[in-house]
């Protein structure tokens, strides 16, 4: 079977060069800049497996990768490094690598790049990033069903919008089947450190929340209510493999799809600067498959919203939204625009905690 | 309550107690460690590694200390027996810590082992307040609290503990008694290091059983400074860890029960803690109590003595 397929392919491949031999196809080096160690679990990770599934591509070269990179004017080196290296697109996928993408692209305008999260974008600079919350509303869904206590706990990185977002999302999502669900916010002020993560979890399970969320880069979150027999909502990849038992799902990272498009379009010539924010129709975020543990119909329910996501005809942000002091902050039927949404910095009411200023 | 604060002051305070009490047997011998993030990393993935391989928890506890143990030699090396600068050498255990186990690591990401449990002690377990946070731990714990005595019974009632103690201070003095500088020296630094291993391994055996590359997270330097914070004094090292864990256990927990503080100015306090302390021993200082070691951070040799 994998050989006809690989036969099949190839013949396909034969078939399209011969018919698009005008149109050349670049070979692409790419290279990427990650903020973490691809050992994260987490966030780089999920970006090195997108990276390993583009490399499939028959045009893609094996491609150079630098990890845990700090942030900030120093990383315009290591940029500049894969680009020496001969790179023609460059991957940057944190924040606090903006000025220093666009910086760098300004002298190399033969080279593509692709700054993750961003806002400012070139001629030879897009940004791209996903619409997390879609599935972050659906997993809300999830957790919203299966509270018990109605007490859910969100261990939470950074107050910026980004974040935010997502804790919004998963409240809206989790009150939308279950009127009572409280969500409680713990901020650890990290990306990373396994130690604070499980300490913020844990506090959270001693105040009596019986279902867990996070939006950290460690799985330190899952072994907690693993080990207290809590359920819990991963985040960035399936890490299912760390709490068996507690594992529900998982709003997660596809960024394969995403890569392989783009590399795709750079090859061909297609490629425009464009600000991406892609959501589950185009495949880049998406669910985690369910525990056995999420009932059949809680499934058969959020399956059916994902659709209704996908096909356009529902957005997690559909007013009547109120915030924390009940003010109405999106109008019946209305939907934020995605200024709205990208620069989101109050909770919705339902969540628990406050947002430092 | 305070029980739940007390509980997760201790769990949070190990690693950076196992961490102090290493950088303090290093610091008592003269030698200055800055490589106790990288030896902690290392402690964390040869105890995942230990145990995942055999299944024992044991062996992964002291298969993170001879690994640390063996790092820690390489610092010994260049600092006892080349006389090297010991800054420049901790800066490179650091390094070389935090790179080899990224390297050695990558097969064990996303691994998973049964962790060290609670054992609770009866009778003792069931006092209030402290019982939960003391008594109902896991067993590093115990052991933990067995170092700082053995720690502080070394320096303070043997022969061995003065000779060691003496190098710090005045190590030409030593010679002069007949104690083998050297050897003391490389054992204190070593041991101590393989302490700090284990630091390392509580992480990765106790609070998240699992390896994720550059978990310690700074607590090494923590440790670094809390060995100044506690007077290179074991029973001191305990209150300092400690703090440091309740503190940061403290406002996760003052967020979670829904508190309106600002959570920016909860987590300044560790910081506002160090400056208070740091303040108050300074003044303890002017008092003209210096604790620390005479010749931390200077090379001996025999040839060199004034």
């Amino acid at each position: 079977m994998k050989k006809l397929l690989l036969f099949s392919i190839l013949l396909s491949a034969c078939l399209a060069g011969s018919a698009f031999a005008a149109q050349h196809e670049k070979e692409i080096t790419a290279g990427f800049i990650y903020v973490g160690p691809v050992g994260d679990a987490g966030w780089t990770y999920a970006h090195d497996q997108g990276r390993l599934e583009m490399e499939k591509l028959p045009f893609v070269k094996p491609s150079t990768y630098i990890e845990s990179v700090p942030e900030g004017a120093e990383s315009a080196r290591v940029i500049n490094g894969l680009v020496r290296k001969g790179a023609n697109l460059i991957f940057t996928t944190s924040f606090g690598y903006m000025d220093a993408t666009i910086d760098v692209a300004r002298r190399n305008k033969d080279v593509v790049f692709m700054h993750c999260s961003g806002f400012k974008t070139a001629e030879n600079v897009g940004t791209y990033f996903g619409r997390m919350y879609e599935p972050r509303y659906l997993s809300g869904i999830v957790a919203g069903k299966m509270t018990k206590k109605n007490v859910i706990g969100y261990v939470a990185a950074f107050p910026i919008p980004e974040v935010i977002r997502g804790i919004n999302a998963f409240t809206l999502g989790a009150r939308s089947v279950n009127p009572q669900a409280e969500v409680k916010v713990v901020w650890t002020q990290t990306w990373f450190d396994p130690g604070i993560e499980r300490d913020a979890a844990d506090s959270l399970l001693d105040v009596g929340a019986d279902v867990l969320a996070m939006h950290q880069d460690a799985p330190a979150t899952l072994q907690a209510a693993e080990a207290r027999g809590a359920y819990v909502i991963g985040y960035n990849s399936d890490m299912r493999s760390f709490a068996p038992n507690a594992f529900l799902t998982a709003p997660v990272w596809n960024w394969g799809a995403l890569y392989t498009r783009l590399a795709t379009e750079v090859s061909t010539g297609t490629w425009k600067s464009t600000q991406i924010w892609d959501g589950m129709k185009e495949g880049l975020v998406e669910l985690a498959p369910f525990n056995a543990k999420v009932p059949a119909e809680v499934q058969t329910l959020v399956t059916g919203k994902a659709a209704a996501i996908k096909a356009g005809t529902f957005h997690p942000f559909t007013g009547p939204i109120k915030d924390q002091a009940g003010n109405e902050v999106v109008a019946p039927g209305q939907v934020p625009t995605d200024g709205d949404l990208l620069s989101m910095n109050y909770f919705v009411s339902g969540v628990q905690g406050t947002i430092p200023k | 309550m305070v029980e739940i604060l007390l509980d997760a002051t201790v769990r949070a305070g190990t690693p950076i107690l196992f961490a102090t009490l290493g950088a303090i047997i290093n610091e008592r011998a003269g030698i200055i460690n800055l490589g106790i993030e990288g030896l902690m990393l290392i402690g964390a993935l040869a105890g995942f590694a230990g145990t995942f391989v055999s299944g024992s928890l044991l062996i992964g506890v002291l298969a993170a200390f001879a690994a640390a143990f063996i790092a820690g030699s390489i610092h010994a090396l260049i600092t006892v027996q080349l006389r090297g600068n010991q800054i420049v050498s901790g800066l490179a255990l650091t390094m070389l810590g935090i790179g080899i186990t990224a390297l050695f690591g990558k097969t064990m990401v996303g691994r998973t082992i049964e962790g060290f449990e609670r054992i609770a002690i009866p009778l003792l377990s069931e006092l209030p307040v402290v019982g939960r946070a003391f008594f109902n731990q896991d067993l590093l714990i115990y052991f933990s609290f067995l170092l700082v005595f053995k720690v502080w019974f070394f320096f303070y009632r043997t022969r061995w503990g003065l000779a060691v103690r003496t190098l710090g201070e005045n190590p030409a003095a030593a010679d002069t008694c007949g104690v083998p500088v050297n050897l003391y020296k490389f054992l204190a630094v070593t041991v101590g290091s393989g302490f700090v291993g284990i630091g390392g391994a509580y992480l990765s055996l106790a609070t998240t059983p699992m390896w994720i590359e550059n978990m310690s997270a700074g607590r090494g330097w923590i440790a670094v400074a809390l060995v100044i914070f506690a007077g290179w004094s074991s029973p001191r090292a305990l209150f300092g860890a400690y703090l440091f864990g309740g503190i940061t256990a403290m406002q996760l927990r003052f967020q979670a029960m829904g508190t309106t503080v600002s959570a920016h100015i909860l987590q300044m306090l560790p910081y506002v803690f160090t400056i208070v302390v740091l303040v108050i021993s300074t003044l303890r200082l002017q008092k003209g109590a210096s604790q620390q070691p005479e010749s931390l951070g200077l090379p001996y040799d025999r040839e060199d003595r004034k």
